[in-house]
């Protein structure tokens, strides 16, 4: 029988934050034609450039770059209005979201068809309020999430059901006060963080058990200071930003040990690569590295620009797009 | 961000590339406008070979066994590209094939990928076109003895007990994968599906479930899950979360036992919240008692969560002066 708790062991853990090294490992990344893991990724491609670019936003680096606008404009689907992971390959929900977010903070969403965005994400919400991914129907918590952050960074979540929208994510509460990808499917922070995102941008908060749910992400922490997303797992960094960014939306981010956590995070940074992997030793990508700064930022590092909980982008776009998604005190 | 195991062919020797089959004469690839910096990715030769001919297969629309066999290629090289999948669904469809013999494949498929959603979704559609979920158990058994809290082979697991309402077995099944673990939140997690999906918690079920709990936490007290489920229990039972006498005497024995598990702890924390907001205290779960061990909590055997306890007294404190606390979250 397993009576083991899973956790790691901390060792020679970096007492800094290496900002100019994770700047240094963003940038080669996206130039280094050799990187073939990177090729394989080509699918991810839109959300990948969001990650780092907006990795390197929170280190105060201004990103913007025709190419890259340029190169989202031909991954929208001019039939669905949808946006896809690469150029010639199927429109998505997460790569749309992911698109949207790097042209609002880039202050260029008009370069796509913004009213294309919004048929596109209309057309995925399903008879019951939930939406599914692509047009072959997987139907997923996430997707509730990106739609309607995509229409209100869009200024349009006007244009679904939103009280629908907001039953399914009802229904996809738990017992134990999280909530799954589906009616009944086991709580996981990752899944909770998209249907507090959804539910913050809804202005629904109101259906959730505040403080049991709060207490459950609280649970998440380990003896290391690291955070899962399950019981029984191993923390992973990008965990960091699932619970943190949870935890902020509930008002009740200082219910757990922050110099712990701290800790976790920094013992993740390659300081020889740079960037950040899930756990210490293991290999550095953008997207770990996103979520251990922006978890950082969530914990009041002052040197990472104040970051959104609920869009996980810099809050100056939020306030300058007038948004204010719920958080609840 | 997963990666794709290195594939078959790769250390196949004998692999040939599309554009070296006789066979595949007749096709002109289709390259990848790829030409600016920013979108530059260094391909192998083989994928960027099938790659362009996926790209013309595509474009030619052509639904043939050929065409079966490239996306079967493709998917291999990157079994997260959603659009392979659905070429190679629309190919099943045109030539009529087995489906059986697709399960087989994608069996395979799934024991080497099995945290992608495109495989997974893949099997469903399957499973759907056949309405035939009898390889299904045994299937998602296959994989959950790898992985037993793979999330997606529960969420499909879920899908077609529910939808083809087979739950027969599957309370045994989660038996025994509580034998092997008993902290496997996933296998709780199903128990509550299952339940909730058959019989309901009726009283009945409440009492035997709550048996079955308290068992599993007398042979490991520090189980969150198990713990969790417990309280899931609980709010069935309209006598509330501090008047069922077998889980009061249960926690009361441990704590007399001098369990510090914060689990035992925490419940008697909350047992107290509701007797003392109810104003009809048993004399056990008084407001003193609760602000004790939080203050235990808080400096001995949780200080991790150390700002939880303070929050837990400060609220317990205002429910006990009448004070209408936590009804409605407020927003800041």
């Amino acid at each position: 029988m397993a009576t083991l708790i899973k956790d790691v062991k901390l060792e020679n853990v970096p007492t800094e934050v290496l900002f100019d090294k994770h700047k240094e490992f963003l940038q080669s990344y996206e130039k280094d034609e050799n990187n073939y893991e990177y090729g394989m990724t080509d699918y991810l491609r839109i959300s990948g450039m969001y990650w780092g670019l907006t990795a390197l936003e929170l280190m105060s680096i201004n990103t913007k770059n025709q190419k890259v606008i340029d190169f989202i404009v031909k991954c929208q689907d001019p039939e669905s209005g949808g946006i896809s992971g690469c150029i010639d390959h199927d429109p998505h929900m997460l790569h749309t979201l992911s698109a949207v977010q790097i042209l609002v903070t880039m202050d260029e969403v008009n370069a796509i068809d913004v009213e294309g965005v919004v048929k596109y994400v209309v057309s995925n919400q399903q008879e019951d309020g939930s939406f599914t991914g692509d047009k072959w129907g997987e139907v997923d918590t996430r997707f509730s999430f990106t739609a309607v952050a995509t229409l209100a960074l869009l200024n349009r979540l006007d244009a679904i059901d939103v009280k629908k929208a907001v039953e399914f994510v009802q229904s996809c509460m738990n017992f134990d006060g999280g909530f799954g990808s589906r009616p009944l499917s086991e709580s996981h922070a990752g899944l909770i963080y998209c249907c507090l995102g959804f539910l913050s941008i809804t202005n629904s908060l109101h259906i959730v058990e505040q403080d049991t749910l709060a207490w459950w992400l609280c649970e998440r922490q380990l003896s290391s200071g690291g955070l899962n997303g399950r019981p029984e797992k191993l923390p992973d960094v990008c965990y960091s930003w699932w619970v943190l960014s949870s935890l902020s939306i509930l008002g009740r981010i200082h219910w757990i040990n922050h110099s712990a956590i701290q800790n976790y995070i920094k013992a993740c940074q390659d300081v020889e690569t740079g960037g950040f992997s899930d756990r210490p030793g293991n290999v550095t990508d953008p997207y770990h590295t996103l979520f251990g700064l922006a978890g950082l930022g969530l914990l009041g590092d002052e040197r990472i620009i104040k970051v959104n909980p609920t869009f996980c982008m810099p809050q100056a776009v939020i306030d300058k797009l007038g948004l204010k998604p719920q958080i609840l005190s | 961000m997963k990666m794709s195991d290195s594939s078959d062919e790769e250390q196949d020797v004998n692999y040939v590339l599309f554009k070296d089959r006789p066979d595949w004469k007749d096709i002109r690839p289709i390259e990848q406008d790829d030409d600016d910096e920013i979108v530059a990715i260094h391909y192998t030769d083989k994928f960027k070979d099938v790659h362009n001919y996926l790209r013309a297969l595509l474009k030619k629309g052509e639904k043939s066994e050929r065409a079966l066999e490239l996306t079967r290629v493709a998917a291999s090289e990157n079994p997260a590209n959603y659009t392979v999948w659905q070429f190679r669904r629309d190919i099943l469809k045109t030539l009529n094939k087995d489906l059986h013999e697709e399960l087989d494949y994608i069996e395979k498929f799934i024991l080497k990928q099995s945290k992608n959603y495109q495989v997974w979704h893949h099997r469903k559609l399957l499973v759907d076109w056949l309405k035939d979920p009898s390889k299904e158990n045994y299937f998602t058994t296959l994989i959950l003895n790898k992985d037993a809290k793979n999330y997606h082979a529960w969420q499909h697991r879920q899908w077609y007990m529910k939808t083809f309402q087979v739950f027969d077995g599957e309370l045994d099944y989660v038996d025994s994968l509580l034998n092997d673990d008993v902290r496997n939140n996933s296998a709780w997690n199903q128990r509550y599906f299952v339940i909730n999906n058959t019989t309901g918690f009726t009283e009945e079920v409440l009492k035997r479930e709550i048996d079955y709990t308290l068992s599993k936490i007398k042979e490991v007290v520090e189980n969150e899950s198990a713990w969790n489920y417990l309280r899931g229990l609980l709010l069935h039972d309209k006598e509330g979360l501090s008047k069922n006498k077998t889980v009061t005497n249960f926690c009361e024995e441990l704590y007399s036992s001098n369990s510090q598990s914060p689990f035992v702890l925490s419940l008697i924390v909350d047992m107290c919240c509701e007797q003392v907001q109810e104003g009809s205290g048993d004399s056990i779960y008084t407001l003193e008692r609760a602000l004790q061990l939080c203050s235990d909590l808080e400096l001995k055997y949780d200080k991790i969560r150390a700002n939880y306890w303070k929050h837990m007294a400060d609220t317990i404190k205002r429910k006990a002066s009448g004070e209408n606390v936590e009804e409605e979250p407020t927003t800041s």
